[in-house]
């Protein structure tokens, strides 16, 4: 027989194998009474020599092998027996598990699709990046640096075991069809949606023959772009758009979900088509790469092969190419800066999963100790030890995979909202669903928190002392289980009060930050990106033209007090970064230092009220003609001139991209926080520069009027004035587009939002670990407490008061409150170095923090413990005296 | 009483096959054999022959029929499988091999070799 069938026929068996025994049994007595015995004597004999037929019994069940399933089974049976007996228990168990396991899940389901999950590509692990690589380039400070056109071309042409594709971040207007509006373009390579193995959803991709200068202007648009402005109408296939002012034909569709450098692009167009200047050089560097690897290349050969690549580049092209070489890396989703607070966040969820544990745990060691009768009686029937406690642990598994599987329906249930919650845009948010890792994950957790909560009861299994056990009716709580207990609601403390300090910590900071001057009057001011009329661009005097334009037509909308154009404003994406240095002598650009450019028009000090400490600020007299000039911030001020007087002094600006480099400082301003509030302490380059519009070389104009919004302040609250001022400023063409207009307060609102939404967070938890905690030391009391009624009768027999019995009850607690609390403080003391590691903007641990939120802890502690005390202190000593 | 010894390790299994080995036997005529044929020097516990009994069962070296006895009882009457008798004679030779080298250390007179 195999197993199974020994499975299947196991009442079978039993019967077979009491027959043997009985056998055995009545041939002994036969033969004993055959030597003279009487016959009860002989069958004591028979039996004794046997040995106790039951324990016989379970060693040939062991004997068999599938012993473990067939226990697994009786034990499931009886955990499900006993958990409908006590369904008050059951409830309690399974609820706070449920809370434990379906916020840890809700939150590794964030980890799962930020963090781990592949990209939406065929055979994800054979893609990888591109990027350039050269001694001046400070990726600390950039990131990694793009390739230029022409290398990515030759690089592209000369790799044998990459396939290399490449896209452009751009951006156009689309106007016809109920239009204009400023869209996301990417100029991308004809093989890109070949080398990430995406079909079309609709229609084909960009032919070879399209990719180069001069073929016929055809796009590619994308699925959400189609669906918003063609209600996914097929017909727009072979239809023409006009994409700045250029007629396109769409070819093609992109699928749903489709993203490129994560997010998903409004229209397509070929790269090879773009004629600007900057690509044909090799000094610019705007080409993202992505390539496959040929079968059977690896990620060493690619790289070997691309130095060669490089080297060659290097010899042919020594001004641009001379230390510039290309590294490929596995390619990896681009999630920012969310990794720490994601990580935060589930260690955060992690400590109330494990408060939740030590919760059932206490509440099953309670009832282990209430059933150390029942549990001697198995003993003396011949369970072993193993077997106890293996039935023990199979107990506290079927709890936690009941408390998983409805913490997975929360979780399922609670994730979007969640998700909906985070600050700003989550990265990859579109990967962020339930799948097989999460639910892993989940049973994972369920079954490992089930055998830790288990665990402590299960070896408290009886074995020795039977008898005392048996005798004594499961009263006399052992030493050890009362320490167990109380070790139990000390780690909850603890783990409670590293939550309630580090969301105190958390509250100060937001606290602190709030308070901090941005630098800038954010009341009243409303930012904009603009999109001038695509026919003014070609020409840079129309272009100026067209600002001017712009500017009047902004200040003739009525409520508006002042407006100003700027390239990069405080608080959002986007910022020119370039080095400096105070005289002519200028060392190598990885040497220098650098500092924040914003261009603006004049109006910008009066829009953003900036305040002006020496000098003047940029004004109309700031021509082409007249010398460059620029103000200064007074952090640059101070790390550039200490206390000498900067006005009249000047800068070198070599990256620029002026004809001279050299600018005149004509006044100092407040510094602004340009990295948001939180951010800018500890932003790598916090100087700045403000450089006027105005005096923007001809060659420059293009490039920066694709970059540039407005600022406007208002009389009346700013996001009234957005309806009457984009239809101002539609212009005279009517395909201006005024486009993410926001106001300044959002955009200072937003800066704080990541810490915002931790304290909310924190808050959360804490506020559950609280409530949890007082529980479990209400829980624990009680129970020790009521173990304790007899005494407690005794002691009012002979004549305590309430007030001394309430003493002895909280005497207790007091002891584990402290410890617990000592132990918690020195772990957030820890907590709160990694919380200043990962949160920008957070403050250092302080005392006042903890003398605000310890005695929240002891105060909810103490308050939890009074009830069981009071009812001690009620109780009626004859009563008690009678107890058992 | 005659003195009795306990039973090495392992080898109440040697003896099990052993005694199986010569014909179909049930359990209590094996724990009798037992007895008999070491002249009550070795004494199984009987508690012990049982599971012995199954897990060699389960093993797959003996094998076991329901069937009557000379008295018209029905007992479970075990037999040695191919693979028991394979495993009765590796073990038998090894046991032999072991108690030869231990009768030989035991002759070595005392004060060392000669």
């Amino acid at each position: 027989m195999n197993w199974w069938q020994r499975l299947l026929h196991r009442s079978e068996m039993e019967e077979n194998l009491d027959k043997e025994l009985r056998f055995h049994l009545e041939q002994h007595t036969k033969e004993l009474i055959s030597r003279g015995f009487s016959a009860a004597e002989a069958r004591r004999r028979a039996r004794l020599s046997l040995g106790g037929p039951e324990q016989v019994k379970e060693e040939c069940r062991d004997a068999r092998g599938t012993r473990w399933l067939e226990d697994f089974g009786q034990d499931f049976r009886y955990a499900l027996r006993m958990l409908r007996h006590q369904p008050g228990f059951a409830a309690v168990a399974i609820l706070t598990l449920a809370l434990g396991v379906g916020a840890s899940t809700v939150m590794f389901t964030v980890v799962n699709g930020v963090l781990l999950r592949p990209l939406p590509y065929p055979e994800p692990e054979k893609l990888v990046a591109m990027h350039g690589h050269s001694e001046a380039w400070r990726t600390d400070l950039f990131g990694e640096q793009n390739v230029a056109y022409p290398d990515f071309l030759d690089c592209q042409r000369d790799s044998r075991s990459l396939t290399l594709a490449g896209s452009l971040f751009d951006g156009g207007t689309i106007s016809g069809a109920g239009l204009p509006e400023y869209v996301d373009l990417r100029e991308i390579t004809s093989n890109l949606f070949s080398v990430l193995r995406v079909n079309l959803g609709q229609g084909r991709a960009f032919l070879p023959e399209e990719d180069r200068t001069g073929a016929a202007p055809v796009m590619i648009l994308g699925y959400s772009f189609w669906q918003r402005h063609f209600g996914g109408r097929p017909d727009v296939l072979g239809a023409s758009l006009s994409l700045d002012d250029k007629l396109y034909t769409v070819i093609g569709i992109a699928p749903s979900g489709f993203r490129l450098r994560d997010s998903e692009p409004d229209v397509m167009t070929p790269l090879g088509q773009d004629t600007a200047k900057f690509l044909q050089s090799r000094g610019a560097h705007p080409v993202g790469v992505v390539a496959r690897l040929q079968p059977g290349a690896t990620l060493t050969t690619a790289q070997a092969e691309l130095r060669l690549i490089g080297r060659d580049l290097a010899q042919q092209y020594k001004d641009t190419n001379a230390d510039r070489s290309f590294v490929v890396q596995p390619l990896r989703p681009d999630i920012g800066d969310v990794g720490p607070t994601i990580w935060l966040l589930l260690g955060a969820v992690g400590l109330v999963l494990l408060i939740a544990c030590t919760n059932v745990a206490s509440l099953l060691l309670a009832r282990a100790i209430s059933r150390e009768r029942e549990l001697a009686m198995r003993v003396a029937l011949g369970a072993g030890r193993g077997r106890l406690v293996r039935q023990c642990l199979t107990e506290s598994a079927v709890l936690g995979l009941f408390g998983g599987a409805l913490g997975v329906c929360l979780a399922a249930w609670g994730f979007r909202p969640f998700v909906a919650l985070w600050p700003g845009t989550l990265p990859r948010v579109e990967e962020v669903q339930l799948d097989w890792r999460v639910l892993f994950f989940a049973l994972v957790v369920s079954l490992l928190s089930g055998f830790l909560f288990g665990l402590a009861p299960a070896l408290r299994a009886p074995v020795h002392k039977l008898e005392l056990v048996l005798r004594g009716g499961g009263r006399g709580v052992a030493v050890s289980s009362r320490r167990m207990h109380s070790s139990f609601v000390i780690s909850e403390l603890a783990l409670a009060v590293v939550l309630l300090v580090s969301a105190g910590m958390l509250g100060r900071t937001l606290l602190h930050l709030s308070s901090l001057d941005p630098g800038v009057n954010v009341r009243n001011v409303l930012v904009g990106r603009m999109a001038l009329s695509p026919g003014t661009l070609a020409d840079p005097a129309k272009t100026r033209a067209a600002w001017n334009d712009v500017l009047e037509r902004a200040r003739r909308v009525p409520g508006v007090q002042s407006v100003a154009t700027v390239d990069t404003f405080p608080m959002r994406e986007g910022d020119n970064e370039q080095g400096y240095w105070t005289s002519a002598d200028v060392p190598p650009a990885n040497k220098l230092p650098f500092a924040l450019m914003t261009c603006v028009s004049p109006d910008y000090l009066k829009v953003m009220e900036i305040s002006l400490r020496r000098g003047r600020f940029l004004d109309d007299r700031d021509t082409l003609a007249t010398t460059p000039v620029i103000v200064i911030d007074e952090v640059l001020a101070q790390t550039a001139f200490g206390t000498q007087d900067p006005v009249g002094k000047r800068l070198w600006i070599p990256e620029v991209g002026y004809a001279s480099n050299v600018f005149e400082i004509v006044g100092v301003v407040g510094h602004v926080r340009h990295w948001g509030l939180a951010g800018d302490d500890q932003a790598k380059i916090r100087a700045q520069i403000y450089y006027p519009f105005s005096q923007l070389p001809d060659g420059l104009m293009h490039r920066w009027s694709q970059l540039m919004s407005i600022a406007v302040r208002t009389e009346i609250p700013p996001l009234a004035e957005v309806a009457s001022l984009r239809s101002e400023l539609k212009g005279a063409t009517g395909d201006q587009v005024l486009y993410e207009a926001r106001t300044m307060e959002q955009l200072a609102s937003d800066s704080l939002a990541r810490q915002r939404f931790l304290l909310l967070l924190f808050g959360v938890f804490a506020g559950l670990a609280l409530v949890l905690a007082c529980i479990g030391i209400y829980g624990v009391l009680a129970y020790l407490t009521g173990q304790r009624v007899p005494e407690i009768g005794i002691r009012m027999a002979l004549g305590a008061r309430p007030g001394s019995v309430i003493w002895l009850v909280l005497r207790q607690s007091l002891g584990m409150i402290v410890i617990g609390t000592a132990l918690g403080t020195a772990a957030a003391l820890a907590g709160g170095r990694v919380l200043q590691r990962l949160v920008e903007g957070m403050q250092p641990t302080e005392v006042s923090t903890f003398v605000v939120m310890i005695p929240v802890m002891v105060l909810a502690a103490l308050f939890a413990s009074f009830l069981p005390a009071r009812r001690a202190s009620r109780v009626d000593p004859v009563i008690a005296l009678r107890q058992d | 009483m005659n003195p009795k010894s306990d039973l090495p390790q392992g080898t109440l299994d040697l003896l099990i096959l052993k005694i199986v080995a010569l014909g179909p036997v049930h359990g209590y005529a094996i724990a009798q054999r037992l007895e008999q044929v070491s002249q009550h020097v070795v004494q199984v516990p009987q508690g012990s022959l049982y599971p012995a009994l199954h897990r060699l069962e389960n093993r797959g070296l003996l094998a076991a029929d329901w069937k009557e006895t000379e008295t018209g009882r029905e007992a479970k009457f075990y037999r040695l499988t191919a693979k028991g008798r394979t495993q009765l004679e590796a073990e038998a030779a090894s046991w032999e091999r072991l108690t030869g080298a231990v009768a030989l250390i035991l002759k070595l007179s005392e004060g060392g070799a000669e």
